[in-house]
């Protein structure tokens, strides 16, 4: 799936804010000191849900991947199971494990079909909407946007219906016409299905990023550019694509983020198929052990590598793309 | 950012500490709650059931005893239920009492979930069978559970498509097997049935009926792992010869297109349990009145052994205070008449009681009008249950069975169904062995 929009206005509420802190005129002294605590104030809610909900259970997550439960003799009944000290133990476990290993393979073979497809469809929509020739533009966007508010879960059953060949009305058709009816659940296919319903559910949302940054290019450039002889499509092209370049590198850094934490779909179409291993993708790993093995201790550990790895391929990313923002400012 | 760290002032940590306190002190405000039975006034019980209409059930309780008050939290079924019932008594606050399926009893006995309740409820023993009541002890002096209800594994079959198409309801599972050839003969794209990979109870019941003993404890005090034993390679060659052969379908059950299958009868039978009316109402809603069960095929002529497919049980929580008080109502549920009438009636369960077998309650079915002695046949055919032996870590051995069996029945290849079964063997055994316990393989 896609990122949620909260994220996005996370990112865009940075420079804002520094825009506006330099701008403050200097206050009464008095007044100064006495507000001087007041952003501390503001931000205590944040801070303790933060606290609360996000450093604790990542604190409580890393102190359970470094024990485990020592079972003795046939541990029935009261005090056969003891937690212990695992040092690195559940850590070398994950990094040996070929099956979770491939379940990032997988996600990120699943990334490559789904990355390009989405931001690619979700930048000629846009374009197609910014075009002054562009009919119905409002239901378009909206219609074009509308996938993106049904939820994941929906979604994926939905789509789940729809492959299955014998009550799917696609297959009816293919059936009827004599055309070969591919296993949608087989092998590689398996792939295109997760990515065609991520793609459904996800261009309305970057379609839209891409848009905002569209219509907040000034219109003299495009005068400009009309002036010296550019077609619609050089000034797509030429302008802009360049313009709203950081927008495109936003979405495809929450695309990527994304694509490592695929779950919905091959979670909701699992059931349908015996194609399909628990452990298909690295979330799924994560939740297989820790709610069906009740194995809470691996499932922390691989959880833990798994964000350290997101972690890590996401400030290379956003370190590449700073430079690259940064050298089209300059 | 432009924020300036250094500039956090000793007022504001102070002020955030305070407001820690006070959450604090909001939170030991709402945790005291559920204490209150303690003191004066009715025993407050908790009952985790996943099963609709429980709480009608529990209303009538409710009503006869005014000192022990029941209330039932609808759950998530079966399997999801474990590991929450394990952070829940991680987190001390396990409900008092819990609704169990028999092959998660050894993992919560394991887990210290289930408390022993031999004390209060050891006078339940005559109103079960010996095989359901040796897996609710495990088979020590200990009780961990009440039954509630079972799930004798039986034949389903459509009557009129096997009388159109001339084929034979199978006695034993050689005759299923030639069965099977028919059906693929007489009706192309039909199968008898398939072989999922999605419901490893199925196939445990299987492998019970052909003498399977997954889990057994020796009185030394070791477990031994056997699932790969010789019964349960039977089973396993059979279904994956059919599947291989083209003769039994592949496809997972509780899907759309399954369901499908058997409202349009491209699936003649089904290999399920008591309960099976219950799905096909809703799964094969037009076919009404065309179904009729029989007992489930067996491996040599002349013998009568069922396996059993789901079933669960009530048991006391070791955090519960007022365990005399659960247990109590644990075996009111599942023993008195008036209790198991409701359940039959409410719940739509197949009552584990022996009395609750036989009473008028248990109407025919209403999707099965034409087989008026339904409940005298599954009396007779529940009788018949072999004995199960479940271990401390049936999840793992389930949850491989999935993978391992759901890439083999999609390979529709019998030798990689011998290879699913050495999966699960192993997996499990290294579980076991992983986790502390002494155990070997058998």
């Amino acid at each position: 799936m896609t990122s949620t929009p909260l994220k996005g206005s996370d990112l865009t509420a940075g420079p804002l804010a520094d825009g506006t802190a330099t701008s403050v005129r200097p206050r009464p002294r008095r007044l100064r000191r006495r507000g001087r605590s007041a952003p501390y104030w503001f931000l205590v809610p944040a801070v303790l849900l933060f606290a609360g909900f996000t450093v604790v259970p990542i604190g409580y997550a890393v102190w359970l991947s470094l024990h485990k439960v020592q079972v003795k003799g046939i541990g029935l009944g009261k005090g056969a199971r003891e937690q212990v000290w695992n040092g690195i133990g559940n850590y070398t476990d994950v990094l040996h494990d070929s099956e979770f290993g491939h379940s990032v393979l997988r996600a990120f073979g699943y990334g490559l079909i789904v990355i390009p497809a989405m931001l690619g469809l979700a930048l000629v929509f846009a374009l197609m909407l910014d075009t002054p020739q562009a009919r119905s533009a409002k239901f378009a966007r909206l219609a074009i946007f509308l996938p993106y508010a049904v939820p994941g879960i929906i979604a994926a059953l939905m789509w789940g219906f729809l492959y299955l060949p014998t009550v799917s009305p696609f297959y009816y058709l293919l059936r009827e016409f004599n055309l070969p009816q591919p296993d949608l659940f087989d092998g590689g296919n398996l792939y295109l299905s997760f990515a065609n319903i991520a793609v459904w559910g996800g261009t309305g949302f970057n379609m839209i990023v891409i848009y905002t940054a569209l219509r907040s290019i000034p219109q003299e450039i495009y005068e400009a550019a009309r002036i010296d002889g550019a077609s619609d499509l050089k000034i797509a092209l030429r302008i802009k694509i360049p313009i709203v370049m950081p927008s495109l590198v936003l979405t495809f850094f929450f695309s990527v983020i994304a694509t490592l934490q695929v779950f919905t779909e091959p979670m909701a179409l699992k059931p349908l198929t015996n194609g399909l291993s628990s452990s298909w993708s690295p979330l799924m790993a994560i939740y297989d052990a820790a709610f069906l093995r009740s194995d809470i201790y691996g499932a922390s550990a691989t959880a833990v590598v798994l964000a350290l790895a997101t972690f890590a391929l996401s400030f290379t990313l956003l370190r590449v793309s700073d430079r690259y923002t940064r050298e089209d400012r300059a | 950012m432009s924020i300036h760290r250094h500039q956090f002032s000793r007022r504001s940590i102070l002020a955030g500490a305070a407001a820690v306190g006070l959450t604090g002190t909001l939170a030991a405000c709402g945790g005291s709650d559920d204490d209150s039975g303690k003191s004066s006034g009715p025993v407050k019980l908790t009952y985790w059931s996943w099963a609709p209409n429980m709480d009608k059930v529990a209303a009538i309780w409710n009503k006869k005893n005014p000192d022990i008050t029941v209330t039932v939290s609808k759950q998530a079924a079966g399997k999801d239920i474990v590991s929450k019932l394990i952070t829940a008594k991680k987190a001390g606050n396990a409900p008092d009492l819990i609704q169990v399926e028999y092959q998660s009893l050894p993992t919560l006995v394991s887990n210290d979930v289930l408390a022993d309740i031999s004390k209060y409820a050891k006078s339940a023993k005559s109103q079960f069978a010996e095989g359901l009541w040796g897996m609710v002890t495990l088979g020590t002096d200990a009780v961990y559970a009440i039954p509630q209800d079972s799930g004798p594994l039986m034949f389903f079959y459509r009557e009129d498509l096997f009388k159109q198409h001339n084929l034979t309801v199978p006695a034993t599972w050689d005759d299923f097997a030639k069965t099977a050839r028919a059906a693929k003969k007489a009706v192309p794209n039909a199968y008898l049935t398939t072989f999922s990979s999605n419901d490893p109870g199925l196939f445990a019941g299987l492998a019970q009926q052909a003498g399977a003993k997954w889990w057994t404890v020796e009185s030394g005090g070791k477990w031994t792992v056997g699932i790969d034993d010789a019964a349960t390679k039977k089973v396993t060659d059979f279904w994956g010869g059919l599947v291989q052969e083209g003769v039994i379908d592949n496809q997972p059950m509780y899907t759309p297109a399954w369901n499908n299958a058997l409202n349009k009868g491209t699936h003649l039978g089904w290999v399920s349990a008591v309960w099976a009316p219950g799905v096909l109402v809703s799964s094969a809603p037009d076919t009404k009145g065309k179904w009729r069960m029989a007992p489930l095929p067996q491996w040599s002529a002349g013998e009568s052994v069922t396996g059993s497919w789901g079933g669960s049980s009530t048991g006391v929580s070791t955090d519960s205070k007022h365990a005399e008080a659960a247990a109590k109502f644990a075996a009111w549920l599942n023993t008195d008449p008036e209790a198991l009438a409701a359940l039959v009636k409410e719940v739509a369960i197949y009552p584990a009681a022996t009395k609750g077998q036989s009473g008028s309650v248990l109407t025919t079915p209403a999707f099965f009008p034409n087989q008026t002695d339904f409940y005298d046949t599954a009396a007779k055919i529940a009788a018949t249950t072999a004995a199960s032996a479940w271990g401390p870590n049936v999840q793992v051995a389930y949850d491989t069975f999935s993978d391992a069996f759901g890439k083999a029945t999609k390979a529709k290849k019998s030798a990689q169904f011998d290879t699913a079964l050495a999966t699960m063997q192993s997996a499990t055994f290294t579980d076991m062995k992983k986790q502390g316990f002494k155990v070997t393989e058998a």
